[in-house]
């Protein structure tokens, strides 16, 4: 074998593409296995809108319906709970989403009482401190809930948390945001699709 | 960036282990295309430990939910049917790479003093991987793969006075059933691969110390220079790790062509009747064990039942297989390498290969005359007593073990060639 001289140069873009090369089949080699743990079919299909018929549905009731695993609620609400919202925004954390709970509700929720139509509320019945699910307490001047000052809303029983009627945080609660929202549309004014937000948004 | 070696290498041996094994492992510069397999097996082995892995993740070890996860995975999980056939065409592909890998052995007598211990881990490795092989299939719980299971684990119940007991307690149960199916799905996931990789350790540790056999047989580390390095070796990194990443290239490619356009490779590497779920009630037409089990297959099959017992025939078959761990001591030639043997050893070894292949392939057949046999049979007015595949079978048999039961006799007789001192290319 004879002494050659090393080419450095070209030793080095030899390495280098090929690496480049080699990077690029990895990645592609690695997509197909992240990929698989995003969800399945069938995860998806699980995961599907699903219609509720509120026909029935009397004011002051509240239906849980299971979507994408979560409790989510569904209740009428009449004149004078609406408008008690308005005077409760001094105890609330976020009482108009600005804030911290900008990203709980979809975009085209924009009024206090976060519904598409004031007299029905749809909210995700989840705490948004660590995940339990909380009672409903509509009950006007409940004594153990602050007698007077409580207008209905939900308590949870896990850490204390308190939510108005419109799923808004009360402040001191160790609950962080407000409740979520889910994308939802009236398919006819009985019939809500949970997970599918309104076209005209 | 030295800093952070020396920091390293103060508290493990980083660097030493780097030149050791690779950067100054002195490895014979002749490795032909008979040495890209051991690699090429490692590769294999991860490639099925991870898709295994992403498997696991989906798949239950149920009998009322296995087959349909199967589906589930080939269906609706994202990427799900390329995973499964990754590992189902890798099953395969380790096999033929195995088996290349170990006919070089034979071709340059690389189990041969001082590489006895390689070669017997080896064939412990085999051996655990055909049983990994042969649990990974019983978990798609199809046809093939509850039939293939109930034979399988039945020649267990053959043993004398063992038998029956000693198959319940494998099975936990009567019959092949869920127990079964759920040690077996542990088996095959945790405790097999496990042993695996730890028997590949041992493996490359025992070479190490030796060094690499090489085509013609010599020892490089008897012609060592002033340094003390062997005249005929090149450091493993980079030569070899760049050859052995072209190996890795084209056997990637022809691995894509059949994961892509051929996975079942025609019911060879996933049979037909696997792709429908197990039914205890119903025994398919034809059962047979994947391609890489059938020689032994052939051979089990091959010897008839001995007052009443089928247990010679699986005596047989587990002989035929740790008869390959006697080859360092059957082989009586000095020569290492088919390039300086005797004619008789290199005809012996193509009668082996010749009947190891036969085996192999009468194993996927059932053991009948083929139509052309019977009706020629029929045309001179000759009586069948034996179907012939099964006098095939039982030849080569014969030839099989004979290549290891006369090698004492072979590798004694007939003209070396002269072994060089050095290596030749």
């Amino acid at each position: 074998m004879s002494e050659q001289e090393i080419d450095l140069k070209r030793r080095r873009l030899l390495t280098g593409a090929t690496s480049v090369v080699g990077a690029i089949g990895v990645g592609g080699v690695a997509w197909p296995f992240l990929s698989s743990w995003s969800p399945s079919a069938r995860a998806k299909a699980a995961g599907a809108p699903i219609d509720v018929d509120i026909s029935k549905l009397e004011n002051g009731q509240l239906v849980r319906v299971l979507w994408r695993k979560k409790p989510v609620w569904i209740f009428k609400r009449d004149e004078q709970t609406i408008s008690n919202l308005s005077a409760l925004e001094g105890e609330l954390d976020d009482p108009n989403g600005t804030g911290n709970s900008k990203t709980q509700q979809p975009p085209y929720i924009t009024e206090s009482h976060r519904s598409i139509r004031p007299e029905v509320a749809v909210i995700v019945g989840v705490c948004t401190h660590l995940g339990c699910s909380p009672t409903y307490r509509p009950e006007v001047g409940a004594a153990d809930l602050g007698g007077e000052r409580w207008k209905g809303g939900f308590y949870c029983p896990c850490h204390g948390s308190k939510f108005d009627l419109a799923g808004r945080v009360y402040s001191g609660a160790p609950a962080p945001t407000n409740l979520v929202i889910p994308p939802y549309s009236f398919i006819s004014d009985t019939l809500i699709r949970v997970g599918v937000q309104p076209d005209a948004a | 960036m030295n800093k952070n070696k020396n920091w390293i290498d103060q508290r493990f041996p980083l660097t030493k282990v780097w030149n050791e094994h690779l950067a100054e492992y002195y490895t014979p510069r002749n490795f032909n295309f008979w040495y890209f397999f051991g690699s090429l097996a490692l590769l294999v082995l991860v490639l099925q430990l991870v898709t295994g892995i992403f498997l696991t993740m989906h798949y239950k070890p149920d009998t009322a939910t296995a087959f349909a996860s199967v589906e589930y995975i080939m269906r609706d999980v994202n990427w799900g049917w390329l995973i499964r056939y990754m590992h189902s065409t890798g099953a395969s592909a380790f096999f033929i790479v195995i088996y290349l890998h170990m006919y070089r052995g034979l071709l340059y007598g690389s189990y041969k003093a001082p590489r006895e211990l390689i070669w017997i881990l080896g064939m412990v490795i085999y051996i655990a991987l055909m049983a990994e092989a042969f649990m990974g299939y019983v978990l798609p719980w199809g046809q093939m793969s509850y039939w293939g299971a109930q034979v399988i684990i039945s020649l267990f119940g053959s043993i004398p006075f063992i038998g029956p007991d000693l198959l319940i307690w494998i099975l936990g149960d009567y019959a092949v059933g869920d127990p079964a199916l759920n040690r077996f799905f542990s088996l095959h996931v945790i405790a097999l691969p496990l042993i695996l990789v730890v028997l590949v350790f041992l493996h490359i540790v025992a070479l190490h110390t030796v060094g690499s056999n090489n085509p013609d047989g010599v020892e490089i580390k008897e012609n060592k220079d002033e340094g003390g390095i062997p005249k005929d070796g090149i450091p493993f990194h980079p030569y070899y790790t760049v050859k052995d990443i072209v190996g890795v290239v084209v056997f990637l490619m022809l691995f894509s062509a059949v994961l892509f356009y051929a996975p079942a490779l025609n019911g060879y590497f996933l049979e037909a009747a696997n792709f429908v779920e197990a039914n205890p009630l119903k025994t398919p037409e034809h059962i047979a064990p994947l391609w890489y089990l059938t020689p032994f297959y052939t051979i089990l099959r091959a010897i008839p039942p001995i007052l009443g017992s089928q247990f010679p025939g699986v005596l047989a078959m587990f002989a035929a297989l740790l008869i390959l761990v006697a080859l360092p001591w059957l082989d009586r030639s000095k020569v290492k390498s088919i390039r300086y043997r005797s004619w008789p050893y290199k005809v012996a070894l193509g009668v082996f290969v010749l009947s190891f292949v036969f085996l192999g392939w009468l194993g996927m057949k059932p053991v009948i005359s083929p139509e052309w046999y019977v009706s020629l049979a029929g045309s001179i007015g000759m009586e069948i007593e034996t179907a012939l595949y099964l006098i095939l079978a039982r030849f080569f048999s014969f030839c099989y073990f004979g290549f290891f039961v006369f090698m004492p006799w072979f590798t004694s007789i007939g003209q070396t060639k002269q072994v060089p001192s050095r290596l030749t290319e």
